[in-house]
């Protein structure tokens, strides 16, 4: 017999296979129990590492699940009691998130060998074992908490922001800027720096033995997508050589080794290949002027 | 580098303009955040943010925004702040738009304004359905460049735990604990600025919030002796998702751009929602509110939804859920303009809500209340004096707050769009305000005693080590679930006093319980459930303070509705000009006096104050130099 763990969820006893629920603990019987009866139980292989520096290791847990849960919803739950399948009582498993309705980007993790938001993976559509991994490429800080300090840094790195005089209004009116125009920026401001199309980039590199916020390397898709918006801003546009000269520098858009893979991973759809295809032009173009010195 | 050293606690929306007027005044700014700024709640606001821009042929106008703001605020709100607020929308807009906000729009390539509750002008300017998002990435981007070029120091992963004050009770500097290594340590600052937040995780699950709303960083001012005023203002949004984990909202833009509330006429109807005719559909708030129709104000939207499920038992099958729906309106022209909501809900509920329509209930959503904070009257303009060092400063000298996590701006409701206004626009001014401080501070915090910082920080130390070592069998995480119970069943939508009482009996067992947790962890390592248990603790108090609020004000202002004590409007809608002197109709006349005489007794801020025996609930007047409010909320 093995034991579930789960906040106040029903503990179930049985193998927990998918229709695990018909087990579901007959002592309970409050009116939210009538609808998790219809729900099963599913086992988390967590990876689990204590600290930045300790080896890994995996724990099994079995839970007991409800209509809509997601990856994150779970992992809430068995905070709670954190008891293996093997019935020992560890530590509550380390994970980030906050808004859980993927816009925050903080649950990034690998689920089943894929990078992805964990408060989006709806356990209907994953199997009766799913596989949790930290997101790969960035140091663990511990369990499934990785440190993406070095997104934030490529996003200096880019000079990924408009050069302002200040903060006060200038009582200008906002420049005018097409529809069209506005549609094709707009998919690059939906980036929630969750990290996952590093984590699916070839080029980028791992972690192992570097700093946190290591500044050299492929900058990544992600920064890239900013600096393609932000050169088509009306005011971004004054900076554009500087991000680009940012970008043709070592560990710049020449590093994309065009896999392709940031793109069929994002969650928000970002088109992070256009953009590369887009700043490969961009920085032609910008090294014909440098080499006339315009 | 010279100038002072500023800490600015909170990297939402509110924390960071602060930050850009501080550390661009020329000062240092240490920046404490729970995680990267970006991940802070403002990412998650969806609909937009109100400025009149009058764009749209509808003349409309700053005196009009002022006037929905206060009176959509139960006219609780002190006037002047409102009216800067207001008259400074458009400049905030425009700086935004500078930074390079992607905001929607129109087919000349001017900023497009859409509908939100409680006003019939197009006010709000908006991203996509991801407004907050796009805001925050403006104003984080402009920070990350103070932040290259040194100017201000990011320290993510630190929880403000309290605030250290020097021997005359002036804030110099916090306590903070590093979530990785558990080290706690104090900072020194000349001012200290908290923008922390909202505190919706006191609903827990029932919330539209981040699960870092807790206002466990106010609580803890409020701990220490700044007052918390108007907490019982609270606000539950009318259009949240069904859901167990979480109620994710479905923005009020839904309904500005169309989205129509309905439910079967018959409520023993089980029919899909398309195969139910037009004729056999209620939209009872287009019956009841015929002038607002779908866009009343939340407040009033959320009791009817409420009375349509829990005194009409009409909910859609029979449960507590209504239909929003936008399956009548144009695919393109929602996809464009909702469409990171519809993709929550795609996600989420797993159906396509252009295809049938959402289910949805309140949920918890917006502290009006707050912090309190200062302000000082400009006779000159009748709004805020700028550069005030007043401005957003608490009750507790050298401490200010600015964001949600004050109380300055919406009165007893908020409209839609009015805080991402309100967080952009008091991080401001409490970052202007600060700047004036900094002027009249003689001896720089540098060059204080280290004795109180080093007191804090061994009392701090000591709560920690005692959760670490407690072995008292409590679980925080089932704390924490028996709270948001309480909280959504007993101080809720519709209030009434033995219930609140009842309620304060229990949060007084809570608080009991909560003095014994075990955290079934004692791992000297990014121990994130050391963080939780002390926020839960202070939740429970804060929820006290809220509680206690809810109490003492036997009246219905905004969204807080006493059943009890409600003044039933007259059946007929009052002529437009209808005010306090010009109306014939006896009803009216006979409504208004009561009406007036609830005001003299009831439009006061509340104002809690900390003792050792919990809150003392004490009443101040509005500032009401703007307009008089003449004009009962009348949606009608
Ligand atoms: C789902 C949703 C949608 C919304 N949509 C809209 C909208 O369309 N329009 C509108 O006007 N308003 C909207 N709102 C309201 C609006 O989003 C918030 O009121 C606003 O974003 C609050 O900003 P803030 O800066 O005060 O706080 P937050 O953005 O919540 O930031 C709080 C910051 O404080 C930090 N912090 C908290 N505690 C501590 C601590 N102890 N130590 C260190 N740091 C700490 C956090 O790390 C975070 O950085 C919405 C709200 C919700 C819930
Ligand atoms: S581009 Fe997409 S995958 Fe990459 S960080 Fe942004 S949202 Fe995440
Ligand atoms: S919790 Fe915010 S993206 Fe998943």
């Amino acid at each position: 017999m093995t034991s579930i763990a789960g906040a106040d969820r029903p503990a179930l006893r049985g193998d927990g296979s998918a229709d695990g629920a018909r087990d579901t603990d007959p002592s309970s019987g409050s009116a939210a129990d009538t609808q998790r009866a219809h729900s099963r139980s599913v086992e988390l292989q967590i990876r689990r590492q204590d600290a930045p520096d300790a080896a890994p290791y995996w724990q099994r847990f079995r839970i007991a699940t409800r209509p809509g849960d997601n990856v994150v919803s779970v992992l809430r739950a068995l905070r709670a009691d954190p008891i293996t399948a093997d019935g020992e009582r560890v530590d509550p498993v380390a994970f980030e998130h906050n808004c859980m309705e993927e816009v925050c980007g903080a649950c990034a993790m690998l689920i089943d060998g894929s990078p992805r938001p964990a408060c989006s993976a709806l356990l209907k559509d994953l199997g009766a074992v799913i596989r949790l991994e930290p997101l790969p490429k960035f140091p663990v800080v511990r369990d499934l908490m990785v440190d993406r300090a070095r997104l934030f840094a490529a996003l200096k790195r880019t000079r990924a922001w408009v050069r302002l005089d200040g903060h006060w209004d200038n009582h200008e009116r906002a420049p005018r800027i097409s529809q069209r125009q506005w549609a094709a920026d707009y998919l690059y401001s939906r980036c929630m720096s969750c990290g996952i199309c590093l984590a699916a980039c070839p080029q980028f590199p791992d972690a192992a033995g570097r700093p946190a916020d290591d500044s050299a390397g492929f900058v990544g898709p992600a920064a890239l997508g900013q600096v393609r918006l932000l050169n088509a801003h009306p005011l971004g546009r004054y900076d554009k050589a500087e991000r680009l000269h940012a970008i043709m520098a070592d560990g710049g858009l020449t590093d994309c080794g065009n896999a392709q893979n940031c793109v069929r991973v994002c969650p928000k759809e970002i088109p992070l290949t256009t953009a590369i295809g887009e700043l490969g032009r961009q920085t032609t173009v910008q090294a014909v002027k440098d080499f006339f010195g315009v | 580098m010279s100038g002072r050293q500023v800490i600015v606690v909170g990297g939402g929306l509110g924390g960071l303009w602060a930050t850009l007027v501080i550390a661009g005044g020329g000062h240092r700014v240490m920046l404490f955040s729970l995680f990267e700024m970006m991940r802070s709640h403002s990412v998650c606001a969806q609909g937009g943010i109100n400025a009149v821009l009058d764009m749209q042929g509808q003349h409309d106008s700053v005196e009009q925004h002022i006037l929905d703001t206060l009176k959509g605020g139960g006219w609780l709100a002190n006037q002047p702040p409102v009216k800067s607020m207001c008259e400074s929308a458009p400049g905030l807009i425009r700086t935004f738009e500078r930074m390079g906000v992607t905001f929607s729009r129109t087919p000349e390539g001017l900023l497009d304004q859409r509908l939100f509750g409680g006003v019939k002008k197009k006010r709000t300017c908006f991203a996509g359905a991801s407004t907050g998002q796009q805001l925050m990435h403006g104003v984080d981007q402009q920070v990350r460049r103070l932040e290259a070029e040194g100017r201000v120091d990011k320290h993510e992963w630190w929880e403000l735990l309290s605030l250290v004050k020097d021997a005359d009770g002036v804030c110099r500097g916090i306590v903070a604990m590093d979530l990785r290594s558990l080290e706690v340590r104090a900072f020194r600052a000349d001012a200290v600025v908290l923008a922390t937040g909202g505190l919706g995780q006191l609903y827990t699950p029932q919330t539209t919030c981040s699960t870092n709303s807790t206002g466990a960083a106010a609580s803890r001012a409020y701990q220490q002796g700044a007052r918390f005023a108007n907490a019982e203002l609270f606000q539950f949004h009318p259009t949240a998702m069904i859901g167990e984990d979480k109620t994710r909202l479905m923005s009020e833009a839904a309904r500005g751009e169309g989205g129509r509330v309905w439910v079967p006429k018959d409520p023993t109807d089980r029919r899909e929602p398309n195969r139910i005719p037009e004729a056999e559909r209620w939209h009872f708030l287009e019956e009841w509110y015929p002038a607002y129709g779908n866009t009343v104000p939340r407040d009033i939207a959320s009791r009817a939804i409420w009375k349509i499920c829990r005194e009409l038992g009409h909910g859609v099958g029979g449960g507590d859920r209504v239909y929003l729906d936008l399956t009548h309106l144009d695919r393109a022209f929602v996809e464009t303009r909702l469409g990171a909501i519809l993709s929550i809900y795609r996600k989420f509920a797993g159906t396509d809500p252009l295809g049938a329509p959402m289910e949805i209930f309140p949920a918890a959503h917006y502290a009006m209340g707050g912090l309190w904070v200062d302000f000082e009257h400009d006779p000159a303009t009748g709004g805020v004096k700028p550069d005030s060092p007043r401005n957003h400063a608490t009750s507790l000298p050298g401490l200010y707050a600015c964001g949600e996590c004050d109380y300055a701006y919406h009165g007893a409701n908020r409209l839609g769009a009015n805080s991402l206004l309100s967080a952009s626009y008091s991080g401001r001014v409490a970052g202007e305000a600060v700047l004036s401080h900094l002027a009249g501070i003689e001896r720089g915090a540098e060059a204080l005693a280290d004795a109180p910082f080093a007191a804090e920080v061994a009392r701090q130390q000591s709560i920690n080590d005692e959760l670490m070592a407690n072995r008292g069998g409590e679980n925080p995480y089932r704390l924490h679930a028996a709270l948001g119970a309480l909280m959504t069943s007993r101080v809720g939508v519709v209030r009434d006093n033995a219930e609140l009482d009842a309620a304060l009996a229990e949060i007084a067992e809570l608080e009991q319980r909560a003095a014994h947790m075990d955290l079934t962890e004692s791992t000297p390592w990014a121990n994130q459930t050391l963080a939780y248990a002390r926020q839960v603790q202070d939740m429970i108090r804060l929820a006290r303070v809220m509680t206690a609020s809810a109490r003492a004000r036997d009246e219905c202002r905004g969204a807080h509705y006493k059943p009890a004590f409600e003044l039933p409007l007259p059946a007929s809608k009052a002529a437009s000009s209808a005010t306090a002197g010009g109306n014939a109709d006896p009803a009216w006349e006979a409504y208004m006096a009561r009406w007036q005489a609830n005001n003299e007794r009831w439009l006061k801020t509340t104002v809690a104050e900390h003792t050792p025996d919990g809150p003392r609930i004490d009443f101040e007047p509005v500032d009401l130099s703007v307009l008089a409010p003449d004009q009962p909320r009348d949606y009608r």
